[in-house]
């Protein structure tokens, strides 16, 4: 454990709730997690577990209404950023935290040239002429290895393919250089091709730039190739939390178990390629209507009684190593 | 580009002929024309007497040929004479253009800067009590006509003020002249106003929903910049393309808006000319019309690729 003064981002105890038609449910219930400075952390979970909705709260770009962060804290660099006025979280948005999207296709404003649009990212946050701002921006896209720098500035997002904007997207995200970024599945709408080169892009930047890195995805494979911590999310809350390598080595949770027997193998010698799939049976529950106990329980294998009765507190296994499972010894010797 | 800007000058050309054959025609079906008005109100008078008058003004050829020949000069740039002033149909209406003019685009540039700024207001306020009022207002914008609305304010007015606003025709300062068109112009460009605010408010709601409003929001931009620089550009070509019809039919509202407030501008003379069956007045001034409404609507197309880089018009 490092001492606090390397700790970018702290977050405790974060709940964010939806009032909805249907019911208030909680996208973000009682999750905690830290990045220190340099460090990537990784957000596993399947479409609906909340992970998104934490990014946002990070951000607090949840919509509201209908969302609202109800609880925790989440202490950028030393200050409790729901503690700010908007002015104040306005001034750390895009500067000290900032964001990248899903989407390449549709973050960018249709109707701004692309190196306006880091322009203006870098001119809300520090007090520099247009020129030279537009030389921070032709810099900026150059570091993020888009060719023809300073002619691109002056394109618009639909002259550049999804890998190209999602690059600017990068550039714009990293001009001020934030203290920490926040990539919310920011390959998953790409190319396989270009997933890789982007992923490799984003981890070149952090190390060179020092940032911290919450990275959120549903592919475990990024996670092991990128991450040093995971958090796994499932319905809202964290279910489990390790280092990469622990993670990997001895899953303690069973839906993280799950979601890695759901990587296909590649079909080399000995497995055939007809091979079904392996899946995790039934479909993330409805937010509104939780089950009482765990919210895995009518999922899991290994389900008892308790399961059913009792939601699971986060157990420490040792290293940092959290799980929210009753039976996460079994887990443990099922895969050892 | 060329190609384009020459190809939709041609189709210009050809709707504006087959407005001028609608124009010519129309008129002629109406009952009556110039000669009888004016002997119906002189009791009994010789036919050979009207026959005359029918020749002289030539509105005794067949259609065909008065066609062609209102046509052909109008091509050369002679637009013949007034049956009522005998003056040159040119100088009838030439003065009176700037008066109309001044009086629509005073109406469309209250509906734009009422308009759009209502309009994104009411969006990004959606579902509070003020969007709620905004919409009403609009609401009633839409369904009062401009006359009554005219009628309204010349009542009110008088109630109010004990006089009604009376047209200035020399106005010494632009104080002045703004005064004397602010209301009727207001009275006629309420509806666009209206118009333009819920095109733009729907157009906003659709805008603010995408993901790129939720970057500018995570790059730390203040709500009036993700408002007006990110949303409004964005939501503004839809807003363009109503203004530009509204400018089309401002005409129709202010024939009846200056007969209302009894101002001499081209939309009351058409009317008068009608009642006429002043066909040179009538023919010419629809024409001079339909080249705005025509270059109005070009203009339109043209902004759409200043506004949206994604538009561009090639060959």
């Amino acid at each position: 454990m490092s001492d606090a003064s390397d700790l970018v981002l702290d977050v405790k105890n974060l709940k964010t709730v939806f009032f909805t038609n249907s019911g208030l449910f909680k996208a973000v219930d009682d999750v905690s997690f830290h990045v220190r400075r340099g460090e990537t952390l990784a957000i596993v979970g399947e479409s609906g577990c909340g992970k998104s909705v934490t990014a946002l709260s990070l951000m607090r770009l949840v919509p509201d209404p209908p969302g609202r962060i109800v609880g925790g804290s989440v202490t950028l660099e030393g200050t409790d950023l729901l503690a700010l006025d908007d002015a104040k979280m306005r001034a750390i948005r895009g500067n000290r935290i900032s964001m990248i999207f899903q989407e390449p296709m549709t973050s960018l404003n249709p109707v701004m040239r692309i190196g306006d649009q880091i322009v203006e990212a870098v001119r809300l946050h520090r007090n520099l002429p247009v020129r030279e701002a537009n030389g921070i921006a032709v810099e900026m896209l150059r570091l993020v290895r888009i060719p023809e720098a300073a002619r691109r500035a002056r394109e618009y997002p639909h002259q550049l393919s999804g890998g190209m904007r999602q690059r600017a997207m990068i550039a714009m995200a990293l001009a001020c250089r934030p203290a920490l970024l926040i990539a919310d599945e920011p390959t998953t709408a790409l190319d396989v091709t270009i997933q890789a080169q982007i992923l490799a892009l984003i981890l070149d930047l952090q190390k060179e730039l020092g940032t911290g890195l919450v990275l959120i995805t549903h592919d475990l494979g990024v996670v092991a190739q990128t991450a040093q911590r995971v958090i796994v999310m499932y319905a809202g809350k964290k279910v489990e939390e390790a280092t990469v390598e622990a993670l990997f080595a001895a899953p303690k949770h069973p839906y993280t178990r799950g979601l890695m027997a759901s990587i296909p193998a590649v079909p080399a010698s000995g497995v055939a390629a007809q091979a079904r799939l392996n899946e995790i049976p039934g479909t993330v529950p409805s937010l509104v209507r939780l089950p009482k106990g765990c919210a895995f329980a009518p999922r899991c294998k290994l389900v008892v009684k308790r399961c059913q009765e009792e939601y699971p507190p986060l157990q420490d296994w040792g290293g940092g190593h959290l799980a929210a499972c009753w039976r996460a010894a079994e887990v443990a010797e099922e895969v050892a | 580009m060329f190609a384009y800007l020459v190809r939709r000058l041609f189709l210009m050309l050809v709707t504006l002929f087959g407005i001028s054959i609608v124009i010519f025609f129309l008129l002629r079906i109406v009952p009556g024309n110039i000669v009888d008005i004016l002997f119906a109100a002189a009791g009994y008078v010789d036919p050979a007497d009207k026959a005359n008058l029918e020749k002289e003004l030539g509105i005794d050829q067949p259609l065909v040929v008065q066609y062609l020949h209102w046509i052909g000069g109008f091509l050369r740039g002679d637009f013949g004479y007034s049956y009522v002033s005998e003056k040159p149909a040119l100088q009838e209406i030439l003065p009176r253009i700037p008066i109309t003019a001044r009086l629509a685009g005073l109406a469309l540039l209250f509906s734009a800067s009422i308009g759009i700024p209502l309009g994104v207001i009411s969006a990004v306020k959606q579902g509070t009590k003020l969007d709620y009022a905004l919409r009403v207002v609009s609401l009633s914008g839409l369904s009062l006509p401009s006359f009554w609305l005219g009628l309204l304010i010349l009542t009110a007015s008088v109630a109010m003020f004990g006089q009604m606003p009376i047209f200035n025709p020399n106005p010494q300062t632009w104080l002045e002249a703004f005064a004397t068109y602010a209301v009727p112009a207001a009275a006629v460009g309420f509806r666009s106003a209206a118009l333009t605010m819920r095109i733009t408010r729907s157009s906003m709601l659709e805008v603010l929903r995408q993901d790129y409003i939720r970057t500018a929001r995570a790059k730390g931009a203040s709500d009036a910049a993700v408002n007006y620089q990110h949303a409004l550009k964005n939501a503004i070509l839809p807003v363009i393309t109503v203004i530009g019809i509204e400018a089309a039919f401002l005409i129709g509202g202010l024939i009846v808006t200056e007969t209302v407030f009894n101002i001499p501008g081209v939309a009351r003379f058409l009317v008068e000319a009608i009642r006429w069956r002043d066909y040179p007045i009538v023919q010419n001034l629809v024409m001079f019309i339909a080249v705005v409404v025509v270059f109005a609507n070009f203009t339109v197309d043209m902004l759409y690729a200043v506004f949206d880089p994604r538009i561009r018009y090639t060959d």
